[in-house]
């Protein structure tokens, strides 16, 4: 076996009778990134949630150390971050009360930890504000504040940069860089070309027939 | 214990060839056994020395409440085996038979209607098991209508499965609480089933009648299935070759 | 894990009260309800008091039905419901907190309503303490059988009718023993059987139900 960690093996995936792929072998090792590429309906989202644990693929399996996620929900979940299209947060709620829930749901998070993350993606001062009054920008940026917290190895990321301004794709970008240095792992949709990519950056483009 | 015949039993292609096997015995037994028992209850029983004649649509109205209980069960064994062990056949099974197990509540229902008429002197009468029955019917359209309704097949099979186990764990309750409540508001009237021993030529047809029944049941479950098997398998070669072959033999 | 049961009741309990209006929906429908019937079967005392057992059940029941299409809807809409997938903590401990913060600000409001109904429709006084307990156990198990449906409906663009085909059926039970025991009330039987019989209904459904919540949010979030 490879030294991956998160591997998949003949993955194919089949939404409404259209087969999206097939044969996919994927791995994702410690220090890696990976973006996922292809035009639009190409079964990006999909293989992201294939990978987080919250579809069944058609075939083939997804396996963390060898073994696959489904025998071992606890091993994914426990080391996951997971940040889909919608990010969970409640308008309704502030932006603190949103993450401290969020991060309640794993580790959990101290009052200063959600102040200081909030405060790295540029929302100090919005702390308890209902984000509902918040514009989409930074609405994402409530979400995308999860990275900052004591965050799990595993970032799997669907579209981080939408509606964030430059300044902001830049930082976010250096900080996915800085992750995968310090040798966490991360998994990204985005139709942005990154700028800061580490070392380890590899692209996986679903619009080939090939891999 | 050797389990490699239940889980080759999930595998679409060796489904489709056993079945292949299976279907004509089926259909032909299906046939004979109703053929045998109409002609036998209809011509050669006795008539009732209560009811006379008027009874005789048993052999119709039983056969199908016994069937309309029993797919409800086995919607519920076919979830569990496809939600607990993946398999997909169970999956296809769950949502061919709840169509065929909601006509056998209509036929029950309506012939229950029609028997009730001469006995009672009314169409409908909020009678037990009628009135089980007709909440039988219910689930069955909720499993159906839940099917059509979420476009993508396995996750419809899968929300189906729980509906169906869900309901299965209800009937029981459903049961208790439709008798009570039927004690409660119309005490000791004349049911159905508390009749007197029936004797050998009236018993037998019924018999004969039944399995008829469940033989037609599976015949028609396995053509379901088999239509539903190729359809998911349409890009399998051997679901295409499969295709070819019928039309060619058809034209 | 308790830590997280807690937080997600408090959690609900703060976007509840931060709209408080559609804490109130479900009991002005409830009262509308009963106040239909008088208008459509006439105002006779004696009539409405027979049926007052059933209208008020009934009336309870699609309060309560009305109020669970929206149940787990805006958490599946802005990816919260996910969240909770992907989480270490169990999907059923989750769940049952959500179960239970619906049933505290929408099935107890309504029994807590339904003296005062149950009062105009002409019920005597002291048989209000059976109508209380038999809506106390019964809105639990309605909550619960609920919450399934619109677990396994809240993908759907438009499920509020299909999850009231799906669920009614199975409120069944629970409804003619809920309704049965007030009747009994009312005829001077005796009712304690009964509402065992309804208790254990209500710890069968609190031990079952969260595990079809939870697989069919699964299913919902997969597809």
């Amino acid at each position: 076996m490879t030294d991956a960690y998160l591997e998949t093996v003949d993955l194919a995936c089949e939404r409404d009778w259209r087969l999206l792929f097939e044969h996919l072998h994927v791995s994702v090792k410690p220090k890696d990134m990976l973006q996922v590429s292809g035009p639009n309906g190409s079964g990006k989202t999909s293989l992201l949630r294939l990978l987080a644990g919250l579809m069944r693929p058609t075939t083939g399996d997804v396996l963390i150390n060898g073994v696959s996620i489904h025998q071992q929900r606890n091993e994914l979940t426990s080391n996951l971050l997971w940040l889909g299209h919608a990010a969970g947060i409640k308008g309704l709620l502030t932006a603190e009360e949103n993450l401290m829930w969020l991060s309640a749901l794993h580790h959990g998070a101290s009052r200063e930890q959600v102040w200081y993350a909030l405060a790295a993606v540029g929302l100090a001062g919005f702390e308890d504000v209902p984000c509902h009054t918040l514009s989409a920008g930074q609405q994402r940026r409530v979400g995308l504040a999860r990275l900052y917290l004591d965050a799990p190895a595993l970032w799997i990321l669907d579209e981080p940069f939408t509606a964030l301004d430059k300044q902001a794709v830049t930082q976010l970008e250096l900080h996915l860089a800085a992750h995968c240095n310090q040798g966490g792992m991360v998994v990204l949709t985005t139709h942005h070309p990154l700028q800061n990519a580490p070392s380890t950056f590899r692209e996986l483009d679903l619009g080939q027939a090939t891999l | 214990m050797n389990w490699t015949w239940f889980h080759k039993l999930g595998s679409p292609k060796w489904f489709y060839e056993i079945s292949g096997r299976w279907l004509p015995w089926l259909s032909v037994s299906a046939v004979l056994l109703i053929v045998v028992g109409a002609v036998m209850g209809l011509a050669y029983a006795p008539p009732d020395y209560q009811q006379g004649n008027s009874f005789r649509i048993i052999y119709i109205h039983v056969p199908a409440a016994f069937l309309a209980q029993s797919t409800y069960i086995s919607l519920a064994i076919a979830g569990v085996v496809g939600l607990v062990w993946k398999m997909k056949i169970a999956d296809v099974a769950v949502q061919q038979a709840a169509p065929i197990g909601a006509w056998m509540t209509v036929i029950a229902l309506v012939t229950g209607a029609v028997w009730g008429k001469p006995t009672w002197g009314a169409w409908w009468v909020w009678d037990a098991r009628l009135t089980a029955m007709l909440i039988l019917l219910f689930l069955y359209f909720g499993i159906i209508a839940l099917g059509h309704a979420i476009s993508n097949r396995e996750s419809s099979a899968k929300a189906c499965a729980i509906l169906a186990i869900v309901g299965v764990v209800n009937i029981p309750i459903i049961k208790y609480s439709v008798d009570w409540w039927n004690t409660l508001h119309q005490p000791a009237t004349f049911t159905i089933t508390e009749k007197p021993a029936m004797p050998m030529e009236m018993w037998l047809p019924l018999l004969i009648m039944t399995i008829g029944f469940y033989c037609f049941f599976a015949a028609v479950l396995l053509m379901r299935m088999r239509l539903e098997v190729l359809r998911r398998e349409s890009r399998t070669r051997w679901a295409q070759a499969e295709v070819a072959r019928q039309i060619g033999r058809s034209a | 894990m308790s830590n997280v049961f807690t937080l997600m009741l408090l959690r609900e309990t703060r976007l509840m009260f931060r709209r408080p209006a559609e804490l109130v929906n479900p009991l002005v429908f409830f009262a509308i309800v009963i106040a239909l019937f008088p208008l459509a079967v006439g105002p006779e005392s004696q009539l409405l008091q027979t049926l007052s057992p059933g209208l008020l059940w009934v009336a309870a029941l699609l309060a309560v039905l009305l109020s669970l299409d929206g149940l787990f809807r805006s958490d599946f809409e802005d990816g919260s419901l996910e969240q909770w997938v992907v989480s270490p903590h169990p999907l059923v401990v989750l769940v049952l907190a959500k179960v239970l913060a619906h049933w505290l600000y929408c099935g107890l409001a309504l029994v807590m309503l339904s003296p005062l109904l149950a009062l105009m429709l002409g019920m005597p006084l002291d048989r209000i303490p059976t109508l209380l307990l038999s809506l106390l156990l019964g809105t639990p198990v309605l909550s619960l059988l609920g919450a399934v449906g619109a677990a396994l409906t809240v993908g759907l663009k438009r499920g509020g009718i299909l999850l009231a085909l799906l669920i009614l059926p199975l409120y069944i039970p629970v409804l003619i023993l809920g309704s049965g025991v007030i009747q009994a009330a009312l005829q001077g039987l005796p009712t304690t059987g009964y509402l065992l019989w309804m208790a254990s209904l209500t710890m069968l459904t609190v031990t079952l139900a969260p595990f079809a919540i939870a697989a069919g949010l699964r299913i919902s979030v997969g597809e």
